[in-house]
């Protein structure tokens, strides 16, 4: 590990003309919040897009400003480390619809209100539109690269779909093209969740200062399961109870899969806004790249000149090896140049952030041509 | 292309510059980025084995990770000027339908196989009664992914019953060059040049 301090710096871009949506609507006023590491050369050529997961944010490799956790991908991010920023100007934007700077739900409306649900539905692609006005503020007309994992790797195939010649390369961990039956019913379990706590109160809880965090936990709780594998949790805490010796017969967190899975819920709700996490669903759910592009995966690809690589696990069970594949097969009948390979790792999903040494070595690999 | 095996030597050398090659089994990618090196080739590999895969996307290749069995189907026809199957021929559960599959990726098509045919091979089986281990065999019967061993006449027959046309044979012993009439005896490897 690298320990010289990196040079990172936080900024708000405020956009000038209203953001178009997919929904038919467009956004005015929209603030769009993002951090930079390393240098950005002379001919603005070195520039990284690292596009985050579902209830990620910009703080890829600073210290979270709430919890004061390091950078989620602080392992990858840094002087030295597979995405160098010694080399490398790294740009990471909280997307539209969040709630770490960038305008989302909680943001005021127009009226000077929360938008709360008001605010219009977006999409993966209204994200990325998001990211194209900031690359255009920052004068970056192609990128080296756009990465991402999980929802941050829709945002990455989205660009390359859409904005083709704005990166010329794509590297893409631990995602899909589409959301499946499966995954949207996982998402749809964690809104209702939401929508079912009183608090909620219709999306308008910000004036009361408490919003439906016992749904919102619940919501984490079943979407965390998503992330681990069968596996790595049954390893971590098998039929282990917690601080007890005995089942005590009733329904407090009896084992440590329970108690874990409430603090993990507990914690989110002090870093995440409730509506934020129905709108960010929602975009994933509405995600299809093929149907964009009528019907055809290989035609989302057909205008990219971009060199891609798509990275697996063998234990992510949520996007699971499968999903890459397919985009493989559609980028090789495009004609693109592309890499796949399924790596192995006990992790789950979650291995994309975690300590998994081939996937540093194909990041590295990849981003270093 | 100094430092490649003996067998891939010969295909870097009759492999016309600035051509698209397919790498089925392309292991740690010495071959592709040889190719791309020296003669400017647009090289895309498919590699069954993960380590491998990791291994030539850390050198800058594009590799898929796919079985030649399998993931052939997913190549458009005549998307390559070049197939090549170096050493995997034989590990392949249909080797006839993977040369099908070969010519249909690409115009040409390189395969290159240990021969089992070659002295050392029938000296084993001959005195010894055993599935012979050799420098090139090294791997004992039960754990070889050699499934389907081949010989260089076996082959010649596999590509007349096909109709194939060879537009060009080696055959090596170490990195020394056999005859055609002795190869069947004394070449370790052979590599076939084939096109419809």
């Amino acid at each position: 590990m690298a320990t010289a301090a990196i040079l990172t710096s936080s900024h708000v871009l405020e956009l000038a003309h209203p953001l178009p949506l997919d929904g038919g609507q467009s956004l005015a006023g929209v603030r769009i919040s993002y951090e930079t590491y390393g240098e950005l050369n002379a001919d603005k050529s070195n520039a990284i897009l690292i596009c985050h997961a579902l209830t990620g944010d910009q703080h890829v490799a600073s210290p979270h400003p709430i919890t004061g956790k390091p950078g989620w991908w602080l392992r990858m991010v840094g002087p030295g480390k597979p995405i160098d920023t010694d080399r490398f100007f790294v740009i990471c934007a909280n997307v539209l619809g969040s709630c770490m700077g960038s305008t989302g739900p909680a943001s005021a409306a127009a009226d000077g209100q929360p938008y709360a649900m008001r605010f219009p539905v977006i999409t993966i692609r209204d994200m990325v539109r998001g990211h194209v006005a900031l690359l255009d503020a920052l004068g970056i007309v192609t990128l080296h690269a756009v990465v991402g994992g999980s929802m941050g790797g829709m945002q990455a195939l989205s660009l390359a779909a859409n904005w083709p010649q704005r990166s010329r390369a794509v590297l893409v961990i631990a995602s899909t093209a589409r959301h499946s039956a499966q995954n949207i019913a996982f998402h749809e379990v964690g809104r209702q969740a939401i929508m079912a706590d009183p608090k909620w109160q219709g999306g308008d809880y910000y004036r009361t200062g408490k919003g439906p965090e016992a749904g919102l936990a619940v919501a984490r709780m079943a979407a965390h399961i998503t992330y681990l594998s069968e596996e790595g949790m049954h390893e971590k805490f098998g039929r282990r109870l917690q601080n007890r010796t005995a089942k005590t017969f009733g329904f407090d967190a009896d084992f440590q899969i329970e108690s874990y899975l409430r603090h993990q819920g507990l914690s989110f709700t002090d870093r995440f806004d409730a509506n934020s996490y129905l709108y960010i669903t929602r975009a994933m759910d509405y995600f299809d790249l093929a149907e964009e592009h009528g019907g055809r995966l290989a035609a989302a690809f057909a205008g990219s000149s971009a060199r891609f690589c798509l990275v697996s696990f063998d234990t992510d069970w949520l996007y699971p090896t499968a999903e890459s594949r397919t985009i493989a097969h559609a980028l090789n009948a495009a004609g693109a140049p592309v890499s796949f390979v399924e790596l192995s790792a006990p992790f789950g999903h979650d291995s994309f952030l975690l300590d998994v040494p081939a996937l540093d070595r194909v990041i590295g690999g990849f981003l270093g041509q | 292309m100094n430092g490649l095996r003996p067998d891939l030597a010969v295909i870097a050398a009759n492999i016309v510059p600035g051509s698209r090659v397919l790498d089925i089994g392309c292991g740690d990618g010495a071959l592709m980025a040889a190719l791309r090196d020296a003669r400017a080739v647009d090289a895309r590999g498919m590699e069954l084995d993960s380590h491998n895969v990791a291994e030539c996307v850390a050198r800058g290749l594009s590799v898929i990770q796919g079985d030649a069995d399998v993931d052939l189907e997913f190549y458009t026809d005549g998307g390559f000027d070049y197939a090549i199957l170096s050493q995997t021929l034989q590990t392949t559960k249909r080797p006839d339908l993977v040369l099908d599959e070969l010519l249909r990726v690409g115009r040409k098509a390189f395969v290159s196989f240990p021969n089992f045919a070659h002295w050392r091979v029938r000296a084993s089986l001959l005195w010894h009664g055993r599935m012979p281990v050799t420098r090139l065999l090294p791997v004992a019967w039960y754990e070889t992914p050699n499934i389907h061993h081949v010989t260089v006449r076996d082959f010649r027959e596999l590509v007349s019953a096909k109709g194939l046309t060879v537009e060009g044979s080696w055959f090596l012993s170490g990195d020394h060059g056999i005859s055609d009439a002795a190869a069947n005896w004394r070449a370790e490897h052979a590599v076939f040049l084939l096109s419809r």
